[in-house]
């Protein structure tokens, strides 16, 4: 056991900075603020397309039939541009100092000198700091925010802006087209291989607000790399928004790993979307820790589409009380020799609900292809609530294809065991669920599974009566 | 009464709403080696969670005193940190926490004190070498996989790590090969000095083969109805519990 319940200061996430900003759009969703969004970005005449006609397919479809209940989102009540009073800065230093402040105690610069080949910290709608490691540069390697790409890098953007995600994929993803703003950039040339991870810290301050950052990854043939997000938000009283986007582009023999660490506020509404296009024995591995947001509908995707093609998700979900998270994973096998292992996990406590939904499909031409489905879940008492919706749409027989699902409970028996060790009940039971989320954490680096580790504290802290 | 670590004063105890123990009187002083033996469902078990206070047990009337105070209401970890070890029947498996993590984090909540880790995992190495375990299973999650003998080998591993004044082995004998049975004992002995106690709950004699024991306990029906030497023991590994059956006044069914 890494960290203790008192090393925990439950106030860091929490930090209300003043509603202070530069320029901020005002509430709604109409051709004029769309416009107005892209003349404030000064966009490109061609982006200010793409939002255009997102715009239109947004208007024309139709909100999700399933899953958690989104009545309360009122997209009239919610700002989809708030540009924070900071231009984007490559030293710390210059960042204004509230700002600064916020990622100081959210500990991101520190992790920037320890463990980080390079950073981009975003403040509710644009990106504040981006730094990348010398070296790293000089290999060819680019890690910059969106806008500076849309600007420097036109046609690789183009050719891959949207393209992984089509913009009617559904409504949210045609919303984030349509209002983008911020987010993060990477292309590792051929046979680079990143050693330290790369990060991007999301911060939304603003209430009422929304945060559409783009996140676009090309790993190029041989290449690899592994990308850390991290996001966290204040609580406030009425509903924020979280519609990003993630492009992953893994090519042939490249590597990706994914890794986010999920903590918005019990008020957020976080209806994300991620995909990856992976090539020829190209492997894509997802790790992902769901804490926070109010509702979360998050299954991030791997394309299989070169031969060999691998991709792993290890995911896990932690709701309390009034939350709804809606979570997992989808994969299509669309050639020969692709593997796939989904091992997911979920705990639920105080009335908290835990969906894990998924998809798996394995066309005609993926023969010889396997898929392996892990999922468990965990309720911490009888008021919390677990729910497993697997499909799958296997289109030929020559595969291996398993799953497995399990729900469970803690025993008293179990807690009485570690009782009879000098545990106390709270101490049973946060050692019982890092237990239960070890697999999990072991996948992050070590930092991150101390954070995770210090969420779980979190969240059990005055659960236990 | 300085001497005295454990008594049991009248006591009764109900599990799932229904009287398993009807009044056990029972005394431990330090540097004694007791043994309960007893048919099944006769009160073996309920006797050790009740001293431990699991909540599934409730005690109705009487006392459990350990060195001199009334510990009935204590919470189980309370009475583990005074001193009170219990090895389990069925040891609970605890996925994704390593047998070292997991004995690091009891050593430092049973003494108060911070662990030491490479003096830790020394000792933890050392003892593991003493009862014949794969030095491999420190890293294991704690209980996970481990075949029966393993599970029980673990508990007497926690016991010697822990250190308690007493120690409740609960049928930590069942299920074992004689090489293992051997090792358990080994473990008791080295456990045991004059500062300290052992209560053994058992229904089969081996354990006892290679132990030296002070007092044999017989349970039926939720009370103790004979308590004697090693002898008694003996006894009842050649003519079972039958005769003490009739002296409870109950029926063979």
């Amino acid at each position: 056991m890494k960290t203790n319940v008192e090393e925990i200061n439950r106030n860091i996430y929490d930090i209300k900075n003043k509603d202070d900003y530069d320029f901020k759009i005002k509430k709604g969703l109409t051709r004029e603020i769309i416009e107005e969004i892209s003349k404030q970005k000064n966009d490109p005449e061609w982006m200010k397309e793409i939002r255009l006609n997102a715009l239109e397919v947004y208007n024309s479809l139709e909100l999700p039939t399933w899953g958690p209940d989104l009545s309360e989102l009122d997209m009239n009540e919610i700002a989809t541009y708030v540009r924070p009073k900071s231009k984007l800065n490559s030293s710390w230093e210059d960042v204004p100092e509230e700002i600064k402040n916020t990622f100081d105690k959210l500990g991101i610069p520190d992790a920037e000198k320890s463990s980080l080949a390079g950073v981009g910290a975003q403040y509710d709608s644009e990106v504040v700091y981006h730094s990348i490691k010398e070296d790293l540069i000089k290999q060819g390697v680019i890690y910059t925010d969106m806008e500076t790409a849309v600007r420097e890098y036109p046609e690789i953007v183009k050719n891959h802006f949207m393209k992984c995600v089509p913009v009617n994929d559904h409504k949210f993803v045609a919303l984030h087209a349509a209002v983008w703003s911020g987010g993060s950039f990477v292309y590792v040339p051929k046979g680079v291989k990143v050693d330290i991870p790369l990060q991007s810290y999301f911060r939304l301050n603003s209430p009422e607000s929304g945060q559409f950052e783009h996140t676009l990854i090309i790993v190029d043939e041989e290449a690899s790399l592994h990308f850390i997000e991290g996001c966290s938000a204040p609580k406030y009283n009425k509903v924020n928004l979280h519609a990003g986007c993630v492009e992953l582009y893994v090519k042939d023999n490249a590597y990706l790993r994914y890794s986010t660490i999920e903590n918005w506020s019990k008020n957020m509404l976080n209806l994300n979307t991620k995909k990856a296009i992976v090539g020829k024995n190209a492997g894509m591995d997802w790790v992902s820790g769901s804490f926070g947001s109010k509702i979360s509908m998050l299954y991030p995707m791997s394309i299989l589409n070169g031969e060999g093609a691998k991709t792993e998700f290890t995911g896990i979900s932690f709701a309390g009380g009034g939350q709804d998270l809606d979570n997992g994973f989808k994969v299509v096998h669309n050639a020969k020799n692709t593997s796939s292992v989904v091992n997911a996990k979920s705990i639920s406590k105080n009335g908290g609900k835990c969906t894990y939904r998924s998809l798996v499909r394995i066309n005609e031409n993926a023969k010889n292809s396997k898929c392996s489905v892990s999922c468990e879940s965990l309720m911490l008492d009888d008021i919390s609530i677990s729910d497993t919706i697997p499909t799958a749409d296997v289109k030929t027989d020559e595969v291996e294809f398993s799953h497995e699902a399990k729900i469970g409970k803690i025993s008293d028996q179990t807690i009485f065991y570690l009782m009879s060790r000098g545990l106390s009940e709270e101490d049973a039971k946060a050692m019982i669920v890092r237990g239960f989320a070890y697999p999990i954490s072991k996948e992050l680096p070590v930092e991150y599974a101390v954070e995770m580790n210090n969420l779980i504290n979190l969240e059990l802290e005055g659960a236990i009566g | 009464m300085e001497n005295n670590l454990l008594e049991l004063k009248n006591l009764y105890v109900n599990a799932e709403n229904k009287e398993i123990l009807k009044g056990i009187n029972l005394k431990i002083n330090k540097g004694e080696i007791h043994v309960i033996m007893g048919p099944n469902g006769s009160g073996k078990t309920t006797t050790a969670n009740a001293i431990l206070n699991n909540p599934s047990y409730q005690k109705t009337s009487g006392e459990v005193i350990f060195l001199g105070e009334n510990i009935n209401n204590l919470k189980t970890d309370e009475i583990a940190r005074k001193g009170v070890f219990m090895s389990f029947q069925l040891p609970e498996e605890i996925p994704g926490v390593s047998v070292t993590n997991f004995l690091k984090y009891a050593k430092n909540k049973i003494s108060g004190e911070p662990v030491k880790i490479f003096k830790f995992k020394e000792e933890l190495k050392k003892h593991m070498e003493q009862l014949n375990m794969n030095p491999k299973n420190m890293e294991r999650s704690l209980n996970v996989g481990f075949s029966g003998g393993e599970k029980k080998k673990n508990e007497i591993l926690q016991m010697l790590v822990l250190n308690p004044k007493l120690a409740i082995l609960d049928e930590t004998d069942s299920g074992l090969d004689v090489d293992a049975i051997k090792t358990v004992s080994k473990g008791i002995e080295m456990f045991k000095n004059d500062d300290n106690a052992v209560l053994i709950i058992t229904h089969n004699t081996k354990i006892l083969n290679s132990l030296k024991v002070d007092y044999v306990h017989v349970l039926v029906d939720g009370k103790i109805v004979a308590t004697g030497s090693q002898e008694l023991a003996s006894e009842i590994e050649q003519n079972g519990y039958s005769k003490f059956r009739k002296d409870a006044n109950i029926n063979e069914n």
